[in-house]
C-alpha cells in the first residue's frame, strides 16, 4: 500500500489509492466482445443469407461458445467471495446492471448458442453416435438427448427452428455486449466512463474484434488442415470488418471530439492521463496501431487490385492488429477509468502482479483457455467436411466447400 | 466434605441468577444504569451530519477514533480529513493533501495560498445512493434512519459500488474481502450515543443529526447557515450538510 501511495501524483480520496478492477476485468468485456462478434458474423449467413461466409458459419459459432463458456471466470476470479456469486441468480438486484449478468449471459449462452449449435451439428452428432464406439460413442449418443431422427423433414424441421433460434440470437447478442458497455456507461461517478455512447461503442468494437478473430482462426485452421482459403470468404469477412470498423471508429472519434469540445470539469484530468499515463496504451496502441493503421490497410483492399497473396497478408496483419487495437481499447476503458482521481486532482498507478490470483500468468491461462476448448469442440464437432460430396458444410442448408 | 449432585446444580443455578442481578446493582451502587433492552425505533429517525468547515482544526482526532471504534485497517478510511490551501489565482487547481487520512495531524506546509482550511469527509449516506444502484445482491441497502449500510455476509467483493461511489468512501477490507464503509457508527447512534468521530472532536466542527427530530439543532443549521453537499450535480442526495464550504473542494 505504501509503495502505491507513493507512486500517486497530485491527490486521491485515499481509498482510491488501490485499483479496484484489475486485468481480469479487463479481460471479461474483451472475451464476451469476442462472442458477440463471432455470433453476429455467423449470423451473417443464416440469417442475411450472406453466402460468401459460409465456411466460417461453424466455426464462428464453435468459436464464440468456446469464449463464452471462458467469459465468466474471469469475473468469478476476481470476486472477494465468489462462492456467494450465485446469490446473484437467487436474489438479483434489480436495479443493478451487474445483477442482470447472470441471467444475460444463462439467456444467451443455454437458449441461443447451445440450441442452435446443436440443431446445426444434430445430424452429425446422429451419424457420429451410430459409428462411434466407446465413450466418445457415449459421448455423442448422450448429445443426442435420445433423438436418432435425421429425416429429411426433421432436420427442415432443425433448420427452421435454428433460424428462429439465430433471429432471437442477434439481438440477445446486442443485448450480452450493449449490456457490458452499459455497466461502465451508466456510472455517473466516472466521466472516463458515463457516456451514453459506450453500450453503442462496446458493440461494435465487439462486433470487429469478433469479425477479426474468426477471420484469423478462418485462415489459421485451413492453413493447419493444409487447404486453400476461399478468397471470397475471406474478402467478405474482410469487407465487413471494415464497414463496422468505419462505424466503431466514428462513433470513439466522436466521443472525444464532444468531450473536448465540451470541455466539462473533468476534461482537463483526462486529457493530462491521456497525455501522460495512457499515452502508449490509448493513443500508440488503441487508436494508431490498432485503429488507423488496420483501417488503412483494410481500405487498401477495398480500393487497391492486389494479389491474392497480398491480400491474405493484409488480411493477417490488420486482423492481429485489430485485437490488440480493441484488447487496448477495453484496458483504457477499465484501467484509464481507475487512473483519475475522482476529485480531479490526482492520479494513481495500476501494478500488475506476476502469479497473483489476479495476476499476468491468470490473464495469460485465461486467454489460452477458450483455444484449448475451442480445439476439443473442433475435435467433437468438426466445422469442416472434405469435399466428398456426401456432406455439406454449413448443415442442413450448406453447400461442398 | 463431599459435595452432592444436588448441592452442585442448586448453588450453581444460584450463582447464574444471582451474577447479572449483583452486576446490575453494583452498576446502580457506582451511579450508572445497566444497559437497558434497546428501544431503538429506526421509523422515528432520519440521520445527517453537520460539518463547520470554519472550526475543523486538522487535528485528526475523529480519524483515530474512528479507526480504532471501528477497527479500520491501516491504510484504509472510513473517515478522513483533507487539507485544502487555495492559490490566490483562482483558476490555479488548490494544492490539497490528506496525509494518512489526515489521521496524525497535517505537517506545515511551505508554501501558503490564498486560503486554507480542513475539509472532513465519510459516507454521505446518500439518500439516491448510486452504491446501492449498482449492488449486484442487495448487500449495500439503506436502512430506513437513512443510513446507507453494508451486510458483510452476503457482499461478494465485486467493488462495483467502490467504482460508483463519487465520494471515494468506499474500500474493501483486505482480510475479510468485503466492502467497507462508515456505518455512521450504527452500533452506537442506536444506543442514543453520538458516532466516535463527533465524539472525539474538539471543536464540534462535526455534529451528528436526526432530521425526524423537531428538537434536533441541525433545523436551525440549515435555516440559518449558507450549507451545501458535496458534489451537488450527482444528485445523490447526500446529508453531509457543510457550512463555510469553498467551490474548490471536490
Amino acid at each position: 500500500m505504501n509503495e502505491l501511495v507513493q507512486s500517486v501524483q497530485g491527490f486521491m480520496y485515499p481509498d482510491e489509492v488501490e485499483l479496484q478492477w484489475s486485468v481480469l476485468i479487463v479481460l471479461y468485456p474483451f472475451i464476451t466482445g469476442l462472442v458477440a462478434g463471432a455470433f453476429i458474423l455467423a449470423s451473417l449467413e443464416r440469417v442475411f443469407n450472406v453466402e460468401e461466409v459460409k465456411p466460417t458459419y461453424r466455426l464462428a459459432l464453435l468459436t464464440a461458445l468456446a469464449f463464452l463458456i471462458v467469459a465468466p471466470m474471469p469475473l468469478q476470479l476476481h470476486l472477494g467471495h465468489p462462492e456467494r456469486s450465485f446469490e446473484m441468480f437467487l436474489t438479483p438486484h434489480k436495479t443493478s446492471a451487474m445483477a442482470m449478468f447472470g441471467f444475460v449471459y444463462m439467456w444467451y449462452l443455454m437458449v441461443v448458442l447451445v440450441v442452435e449449435i446443436w440443431l446445426e451439428f444434430r445430424r452429425d452428432i446422429v451419424m457420429a453416435a451410430r459409428t462411434t464406439r466407446g465413450l466418445l460413442g457415449f459421448v455423442y449418443r448422450l448429445m443426442t438427448l435420445g433423438s436418432m431422427n435425421i429425416s429429411e423433414r426433421a432436420l427442415a424441421i432443425d433448420d427452421k427452428t435454428g433460424w428462429i433460434i439465430t433471429i432471437i440470437g442477434i439481438p440477445s447478442a446486442f443485448l450480452l455486449h450493449g449490456y457490458v458497455g452499459f455497466i461502465f456507461g451508466s456510472i455517473k461517478a466516472n466521466p472516463w466512463w458515463s457516456t451514453p455512447l459506450m453500450p453503442v461503442v462496446f458493440l461494435f468494437s465487439a462486433m470487429v474484434s469478433g469479425i477479426a478473430l474468426v477471420m484469423l482462426m478462418y485462415m489459421a485452421t485451413t492453413w493447419l488442415r493444409k487447404r486453400t482459403i476461399d478468397m471470397r470468404c475471406l474478402d467478405t469477412i474482410a469487407r465487413y470488418m471494415f464497414y463496422t470498423f468505419v462505424i466503431d471508429f466514428s462513433l470513439e472519434m466522436l466521443d472525444l471530439i464532444h468531450r473536448i469540445y465540451q470541455s466539462d470539469e473533468s476534461f482537463q484530468s483526462l486529457d493530462f492521463m491521456v497525455h501522460t499515463r495512457l499515452w502508449m496504451s490509448h493513443v500508440v496502441l488503441q487508436i494508431v496501431i490498432g485503429t488507423v493503421v488496420p483501417l488503412l490497410m483494410l481500405a487498401a483492399t477495398q480500393v487497391l487490385p492486389l494479389r491474392d497473396a497480398v491480400r491474405r497478408a493484409i488480411y493477417a496483419s490488420s486482423g492481429g492488429l485489430t485485437l490488440i487495437g480493441i484488447f487496448a481499447m477495453r484496458w483504457n476503458v477499465v484501467i484509464g477509468g481507475q487512473l483519475f482521481s475522482k476529485s480531479f486532482l490526482g492520479y494513481t498507478t495500476y501494478k500488475m502482479a506476476l502469479t497473483t490470483r489476479e495476476g499476468l500468468l491468470t490473464s495469460i491461462v485465461l486467454m489460452i483457455l477458450p483455444f484449448f476448448i475451442l480445439w476439443a469442440l473442433v475435435k467433437l464437432l468438426p466445422p469442416w467436411w472434405e469435399t466428398s460430396g456426401t456432406k455439406t458444410a454449413g448443415g442442413a442448408h450448406g453447400s461442398a466447400v | 466434605m463431599s459435595i452432592t449432585r444436588r448441592d452442585l446444580v442448586t448453588n450453581a443455578s444460584k450463582l447464574l441468577v444471582l451474577t447479572p442481578a449483583a452486576a446490575a446493582f453494583l452498576a446502580c451502587l457506582k451511579g450508572e444504569t445497566a444497559e437497558m433492552e434497546p428501544k431503538y425505533k429506526m421509523a422515528d429517525h432520519y440521520w445527517a451530519m453537520t460539518i463547520d468547515i470554519g472550526k475543523c482544526i486538522g487535528c485528526g482526532n475523529c480519524v483515530r477514533a474512528c479507526a480504532t471504534e471501528n477497527s479500520v485497517p491501516d491504510g484504509y478510511f472510513r473517515t478522513w480529513v483533507e487539507r485544502y490551501v487555495v492559490p490566490a489565482w483562482p483558476d490555479e487547481h488548490p494544492d490539497v493533501d490528506s496525509p494518512d487520512g489526515g489521521k496524525h495531524g497535517f505537517p506545515p506546509k511551505e508554501k501558503a495560498g490564498a486560503k486554507s482550511f480542513f475539509v472532513p469527509k465519510l459516507c454521505n449516506h446518500c439518500a439516491h445512493s448510486p452504491c446501492v444502484q449498482v449492488c449486484p445482491v442487495g448487500a449495500t441497502f439503506e436502512s430506513p434512519d437513512g443510513l446507507v449500510l453494508v451486510d458483510k455476509t452476503y457482499c461478494l467483493g465485486c467493488r462495483y459500488c467502490v467504482q460508483a461511489c463519487p465520494y471515494g468512501c468506499r474500500y474493501i477490507d483486505p482480510d475479510k474481502q468485503v466492502v467497507d464503509k462508515c456505518t455512521l457508527c450504527y452500533h452506537r447512534i442506536s444506543k442514543g450515543l453520538t458516532t466516535a468521530c463527533c465524539e472525539t472532536c474538539p471543536t464540534s466542527a462535526r455534529t451528528l443529526a436526526d432530521l425526524k427530530n423537531p428538537n434536533d439543532p441541525i433545523h436551525e443549521f440549515l435555516r440559518t447557515n449558507s450549507v451545501q453537499v458535496l458534489k451537488p450535480h450527482m444528485a445523490t442526495g447526500a446529508k453531509l450538510y457543510y457550512k463555510g464550504l469553498d467551490e474548490s473542494v471536490r
